[in-house]
């Protein structure tokens, strides 16, 4: 296993996604109260927090989907709010989303949905277009006969898998991810995190995780934001994170599960120090 | 590790001579998607011109960025080796090996498109068989809901017939109100013209009250609700499948035909007569305030000469008409709605069907009612 914070000293430090200040809100119901969080380039950052803490909702205003009720969030420095027509086209040009349930196009077949962004550019050759949609099958696992099939005929896990696929269609620097590893076998689990590694390590991705798995969050987040009563409660490396005294926090990481997870955690730090 | 892309490098290639007189060839700059795009054209020729030459040596280690699509049209260009042609930074070497087992899958197989196939009257033939079959299912398990409910009347879903009589009926007074009185301004003014050619002014009064009450109003109010409630229906059902609330109505044992069918096609073989009624007065409305303006026909003769002039057996004809048509739009919206799978585009597809479907029925019933009662409230 790569050790998470080895080699961050040498990545460039600059953010890009920078949320300030943000406020969201859905009718009288507030999510977010003052959220301050940025993302480094190349670092994986793990967003936890309770059921209904707000993390989609984190995930969504990252995205431009949702409009922030104040405060502002820019990512590769562009404000998706402000920002109009090609500036707001170039930064989707280098992101790539993973939905908490797919939202794969239903009418389109496997194929086709992870092939719809690369023909949309309307550059690529057709033969080249399929290698892509191929290879990209087999980096999340899907055998190319599955090419064929459509949305309503998968399990939920390839659904999972397939999404991450079309996520990855572009070669995105930024991956924003919604429980990637819900639904996923613990071997399946397993390989997810051995291909965002060996990722991040060819194409400097940067990756933004919601997850309510430990064992995803240990061996891949470098640092990790916990929110909780509307608030951004933590940001840090996990251990950092983990040692806090909040309840949720201890509930969260000082179960047994959360143990286990962290007890691994410190095994890998054993044998590799920084 | 290389510092990460700030700026995009344009992609491009450099020629060098290697010792021994071979062309070396330097991949530089970035080969990612997002710089390759705008040059893509030109790259193609370049690098099929470079490629040609077999014994080229490429260097891939300047590279400053890549990514699979970057590697993707070099390994295509190379006419897709087992392995790369060039050297290669570590961290680069998986792309070509995952676009090396990407070419020795199997070509995924491809999609069967029965559209192509659609003019084949076998296949006709299967579906308009499929169609009966299932409409034949979803009646029989009405009329045995319906006895069910004959039997425990306190069980009926009262509650949702309300809700779709109020959906299908009320709300749909005020189109049936316009469209209606427009026919029936229409209609008064150009058979007034005709009219008033012969001096049988009067006779207005027949022609209105045995069109409109036999023919136009049950029609018109048919393909409204066709249109308007037909497909809500479908759409609901439809949506219902796609998001698997069908599925969890089954799983929690409540009966797809009871709760979501029946109160729909009752609340329909209600309203529809109901909003015939309706329709019929409201275009007699139009045609009494278009015949005064055109022919000076006093309001008061015209209600006074109604009774006589449309035998009563015209009302009851349009309102069995009506009954008959509201189960029939209201039961095939539900068979297309409950036929959709559970993607978009057989949702579209779907509700286009049933209204499609729904008005050319109600067309086709309403050619047999006339045949079948040309002898019923005609006689003069
Ligand atoms: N479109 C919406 N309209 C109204 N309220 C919403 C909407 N979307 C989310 N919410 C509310 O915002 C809160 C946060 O929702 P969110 O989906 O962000 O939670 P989450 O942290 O992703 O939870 P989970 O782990 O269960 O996915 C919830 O209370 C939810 O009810
Ligand atoms: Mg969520």
């Amino acid at each position: 296993m790569e050790n998470p914070g080895a080699g961050r000293a040498d990545i460039e430090r600059d953010a890009v996604i920078d949320v300030r200040g943000l406020w969201s809100r859905f009718g009288r119901t507030l999510v977010h109260r003052g959220i301050d969080l940025s993302v480094c380039r190349s670092e994986v950052l793990g967003v936890v927090g309770g059921s209904g803490s707000g993390k989609t909702t984190l995930l969504r205003q990252m995205l431009g989907l949702e409009q922030p009720y104040r405060g502002a969030v820019t990512v590769f420095g562009v404000d998706l709010n402000r920002a109009r027509g090609a500036e707001r086209e170039s930064v989707r040009a280098r992101w790539g989303v993973l939905f908490q349930n797919g939202a794969l196009f239903s009418a389109l077949s496997v194929y086709d949905n992870i092939a719809l962004a690369l023909r949309e550019l309307r550059a690529l050759d057709e033969d080249i277009i399929r290698d892509l949609v191929i290879s990209k099958l087999q980096m999340v696992g899907i055998e190319a006969h599955h090419a064929a099939k459509m949305p309503a005929q998968l399990s939920g896990g390839m659904i999972k898998r397939i999404g991450l696929a079309r996520a990855l269609a572009l070669d995105p620097e930024l991956l924003f991810l919604d429980e990637p590893t819900a639904g996923l076998d613990p071997d399946r689990s397993e390989s997810f995190v051995a291909l965002i590694q060996e990722l991040r390590r060819e194409m400097h991705l940067t990756v933004v995780m919601v997850t309510h798995d430990l064992d995803t969050l240990v061996s891949l987040a470098d640092r990790v934001a916990v929110l909780c009563e509307q608030r951004l409660l933590a940001v840090g490396p996990l251990r950092e994170v983990s040692a806090l005294g909040h309840p949720f926090v201890r509930n969260f990481f000082q179960g047994e599960r959360g143990r286990r997870a962290l007890e691994v955690l410190e095994d890998v730090q054993r044998l590799m120090p920084i | 590790m290389n510092a990460p892309q700030t700026s995009l490098d344009p992609p491009r290639l450099v020629y060098h001579t290697a010792e021994g007189g071979a062309r070396a060839i330097e991949v530089r700059g970035s080969w990612s998607l997002q710089a390759l795009q705008p040059r893509l054209a030109e790259l193609h020729t370049e690098l099929a011109r470079a490629s040609a030459d077999a014994t080229a040596i490429w260097d891939l280690r300047p590279v400053a960025h890549l990514d699979h699509a970057g590697a993707a049209l070099l390994w295509h260009a190379w006419g897709r080796p087992g392995t790369p042609r060039a050297a290669l930074r570590s961290e680069h070497e998986s792309f070509f090996r995952r676009l090396a087992a990407a070419a020795e899958a199997p070509p995924p197989p491809p999609i069967r498109r029965w559209q192509r196939l659609a003019w084949l009257p076998a296949v006709w033939g299967l579906r308009l068989y499929a169609h009966a079959r299932d409409l034949v299912l979803l009646v029989g398990a009405l009329v045995l809901d319906g006895i069910r409910m004959l039997a425990r009347p306190s069980r009926a879903p009262w509650r949702e017939i309300s809700a779709n009589l109020y959906r299908t009926g009320a709300q749909a007074l005020g189109i049936t109100a316009l469209v209606g009185f427009l026919i029936g301004v229409v209609l008064s003014y150009l058979s007034s013209n005709q009219l008033k050619n012969f001096g049988a002014d009067v006779y207005i009064v027949n022609i209105l009250g045995v069109s409109v009450v036999r023919e136009l109003g049950p029609v018109l109010a048919a393909i409204l609700v066709a249109g308007r409630s037909g497909s809500s229906m479908t759409a609901q059902l439809g949506v219902m499948r796609v998001t698997q609330e069908l599925d969890a109505m089954s799983v929690m044992g409540i009966p797809q035909t009871s709760r979501l069918v029946l109160p729909k096609v009752i609340a329909l073989a209600f309203g529809l007569p109901l909003l015939i009624v309706w329709t019929n007065a409201v275009a007699l409305l139009g045609g009494m305030v278009a015949a005064h303006a055109e022919l000076g026909l006093s309001y008061r003769y015209f209600i006074e000469a109604l009774p006589g002039a449309i035998p009563i057996a015209n009302l009851y004809l349009g309102i069995g008409k009506g009954v008959v048509f509201g189960v029939l739009i209201a039961l095939l919206a539900c068979h297309y709605g409950l036929r959709i799978r559970p993607n978009t585009e057989s949702l579209g597809a779907g509700t286009t069907g049933s209204v499609v479907t729904a008005i050319t029925i109600v067309i086709l019933v309403d050619a047999v009612f006339a045949v079948a009662f040309r002898d019923v409230g005609l006689a003069f």
